[in-house]
């Protein structure tokens, strides 16, 4: 039996990256449909369920010159991770006692990176992202903490680290809820004066960091603008619009390469 | 009031009937996330065997937020309707669940009680039945709704068209439609969620519906399912609305989270009706519920996850809408872990809906993030088929690229139409003959490049310009 063809308003299909017109056999989708929709879901929940790589990780960031430092929140296990959103907000002790260790008085950049819901993204693209955004923070004159390496992190458990370590602003990068149409989305928030009881109204995102996405260098360069402006008007959130695309559409080509 | 039950040497005690329903649940991340749920499995028996002991004129008398504190509660106790109740007024939860399983509750006993089941009552009932039983009661629930076409006559099921787009994309959208109404889908309506809030752009939303109903003649309804208040204000505009969509919760303080109340609910109601668009009946309003949505507002008031949803039917069944659905399992594994959980979410919010009166349909869908896979939603489209729902959604090929979650097919329902023999609103079942799109039984033909559906979709760019 012949392969079932695409339906004959396949041309429409460039229009939308739903999947349209795919064709069927009897009523049901074709065998290489099933096929494709079950991969992306594949790799959707590796990416859901995979380790973070911190030693690799932790060896990009050495060769920035930044230090690094461990720590896991109380919901370390994916099964407690994804049960319980609130301990997953929270360092475990260990942990805390190791970051307070690692704490050098004041800083004006804390950064934590961790898994969140996709640690593929975080092996992919943090490494990136760290290059680019590290020497513009230098001409800056920016003072950076040890970054916070996390397992089993969600967003707020920045706030915690922000806080240990003395930081006017904190940066997270942190693994987002994986799509079938992309399982590696990075996302940023930042937060000023971070400690724990911040909303997400008081942050700042960028989110779809990937190479086919936002690119991690210009995400780096809309990161600078936004910590910058957070820094000038002591505030992030709602009321911090961001406007780095206009400053960007500035900047030639040659520029975004080097970042 | 309190509860008491032993088991063995072990005696329980349940200090309220919110308590008690919460403990009586079957298990759910949701309810354990809020600390209401039971702490073993025998607390969990000792409740049911508590509940099903408690007179249903019992629950009646015990509002579960107080009457003076919620608006919700309000309208459950002023709007009940104590003639329709007579008949199972002085049976228990137990005696309940048997009556609704006895071939004396037919479907036209069933219509007669909806309106003297409270929330509470149907929550609690759905506490005590297995699955199965939750597939053969609201099996014989009968719910008709109308607006261009009839939704919810026996032997059919309908499916909303899901056409969503990342960027809104006027092109992109238009070339959903077209799949979906190429694949027989869209009698229970058009219906898209925009990515973005502006007015403008949902006007444009709507127009584009209304051109492309009235160039083919199509009868179904369009929605644009944006905020309550910008359909007022897009109303008062003269935008070409046929039904207004609205999230909604089971309490008073979740409804403010949605940026809702009934009054306001009520006027929208009311001037969606008074457009009279609607050739076969005026019910206009479409609402999506989930069991969660108050919990994550922190408006739960210490009530479980599926009392709470059974709330939510009360606020919905007040406006006489088109379309009710549950959105089960987009709100994340920490509220319904599993797929084992999103099945049982989806068979209760179903039974809840249909026996307190409501055109019941189920979003079937799952995240990423979920123990979930297309295995599961086979499973429990299945079992929502065998129960009679009204209408599941069709995203082309289950993924919704703009919502980032999956659901049901195009194709899920061709499978339903096949596995069943149901059939669509019979106006849409017509006009898809009509255009050559299925023959006189409803299976799909063969089509050809030059269909004119297709033909209008290439051409909708230039249509634009």
């Amino acid at each position: 039996m012949s392969r079932p063809p695409h339906d004959p308003w396949f041309f429409l299909a460039n229009r939308t990256m739903a999947r349209i017109a795919r064709g069927r056999s009897g009523a049901s989708l074709p065998t290489r449909e099933v096929l494709a929709f079950d991969l992306a879901h594949a790799l959707a929940r590796d990416a859901v369920h995979a380790r973070l790589d911190r030693a690799k990780l932790a060896d990009a960031l050495t060769r920035l010159n930044l230090r690094t430092v461990d720590v896991e929140s109380q919901a370390v296990e994916r099964a407690a991770y994804l049960r319980q959103p609130d301990a997953g907000r929270r360092l475990s002790e260990a942990s805390a006692a190791r970051l307070a260790a690692a704490a050098s008085g004041r800083c004006d950049l804390a950064i934590m990176i961790g898994d969140g819901l996709s640690a593929r993204a975080v092996d992919a693209h943090a490494a990136a992202l760290m290059s680019a955004l590290v020497p513009r923070a230098a001409q800056l004159k920016l003072t950076v903490g040890p970054v916070a390496l996390a397992e089993g992190a969600r967003v707020a458990l920045g706030d915690v680290v922000g806080e240990a370590l003395g930081a006017r602003l904190c940066v997270v990068l942190i693994g987002e809820r994986p799509g079938l149409s992309a399982a590696d989305s990075l996302g940023v928030y930042l937060t000023w004066d971070p400690r724990p009881g911040r909303t997400d109204a008081e942050r700042n995102c960028i989110s779809n960091i990937r190479p086919d996405g936002l690119a991690p260098a210009i995400a780096a360069q809309k990161l600078i603008w936004l910590i910058s402006a957070a820094l000038g008007r002591q505030l992030t959130g709602v009321a911090l619009k961001d406007e780095s695309d206009a400053a960007l559409s500035q900047a030639t080509p040659d520029q975004l390469d080097q970042a | 009031m309190m509860f008491r039950q032993r088991i063995k040497s072990s005696s329980y005690v349940f200090g309220s009937l919110a308590e008690l329903l919460a403990k009586a649940s079957p298990p759910r991340a949701g309810d354990r996330l809020a600390g209401l749920a039971a702490a073993s499995a025998e607390e969990n028996m000792a409740a049911k065997l508590a509940l099903a002991e408690v007179p249903l004129t019992a629950i009646l008398a015990e509002p579960l937020i107080p009457y003076e504190a919620d608006e919700v509660t309000r309208l459950i106790v002023d709007t009940h309707d104590a003639a329709a109740f007579a008949p199972i007024s002085a049976m228990t939860v137990a005696e309940f669940r048997d009556y609704l399983l006895s071939s004396e509750a037919d479907s036209s006993a069933l219509q007669r009680l909806a309106r003297g089941i409270t929330p509470e009552m149907a929550a609690a009932v759905c506490k005590l039945m297995r699955n199965q039983d939750l597939v053969l009661a609201a099996r014989k629930c009968r719910v008709v709704t109308a607006f261009r076409n009839t939704i919810g006559l026996p032997g059919t099921m309908s499916v909303r068209l899901q056409p969503n787009h990342p960027t809104d994309d006027l092109e992109g959208i238009m070339a959903s439609i077209a799949d979906g109404l190429m694949y027989g889908a869209g009698d229970a309506v058009i219906g898209i969620n925009p990515a973005s809030d502006s007015t403008s752009r949902v006007r444009e939303l709507l127009s584009m519906l209304d051109d492309l109903l009235a160039r083919f003649q199509i009868p179904t309804q369009g929605c644009v399912l944006t905020h309550v208040t910008t359909a007022i204000e897009l109303m008062q505009k003269g935008a070409p609305t046929d039904l207004v969509f609205q999230s909604i919760g089971g309490t008073e303080a979740a409804n403010r989270a949605f940026g809702v109340s009934l009054d306001l609910l009520s006027e929208a109601n009311e001037m969606a009706r008074m457009l009279k668009r609607g050739s076969v009946g005026q019910n206009v309003m479409y609402f999506e519920t989930g069991q969660g949505s108050a919990l994550s507002a922190d408006a739960h008031f210490g009530l479980d996850l599926q009392t709470c949803e059974a709330r939510a039917y009360a606020v919905a069944r007040t406006f006489e809408p088109l379309l009710v659905n549950s959105v089960v399992g987009f709100i994340g594994p920490e509220y319904l872990y599993d797929g084992k959980e999103i099945l049982r979410a989806a068979l209760e919010d179903h039974f809840c809906g249909k026996l307190m009166g409501l055109p019941m349909g189920v979003d079937v869908c799952y995240t990423n993030h979920a123990e979930a896979d297309q295995n599961d939603m086979d499973t429990i489209l299945t079992m929502l088929a065998a129960a009679g729902v009204t209408y599941v959604m069709g995203v082309p090929g289950a993924d919704d690229v703009m919502l980032n979650y999956q659901s049901t097919s195009f194709h899920d329902a061709l499978f339903v139409r096949e596995a069943f023999g149901l059939k669509r609103a019979p106006e849409f079942e017509a006009w898809l003959a009509q255009m050559a799109i299925t023959d006189a039984t409803g299976r799909l033909l063969p089509v050809q490049p030059d269909h004119p559906l297709i033909t209008d979709a290439s051409l909708a760019e230039a249509r634009r310009t």
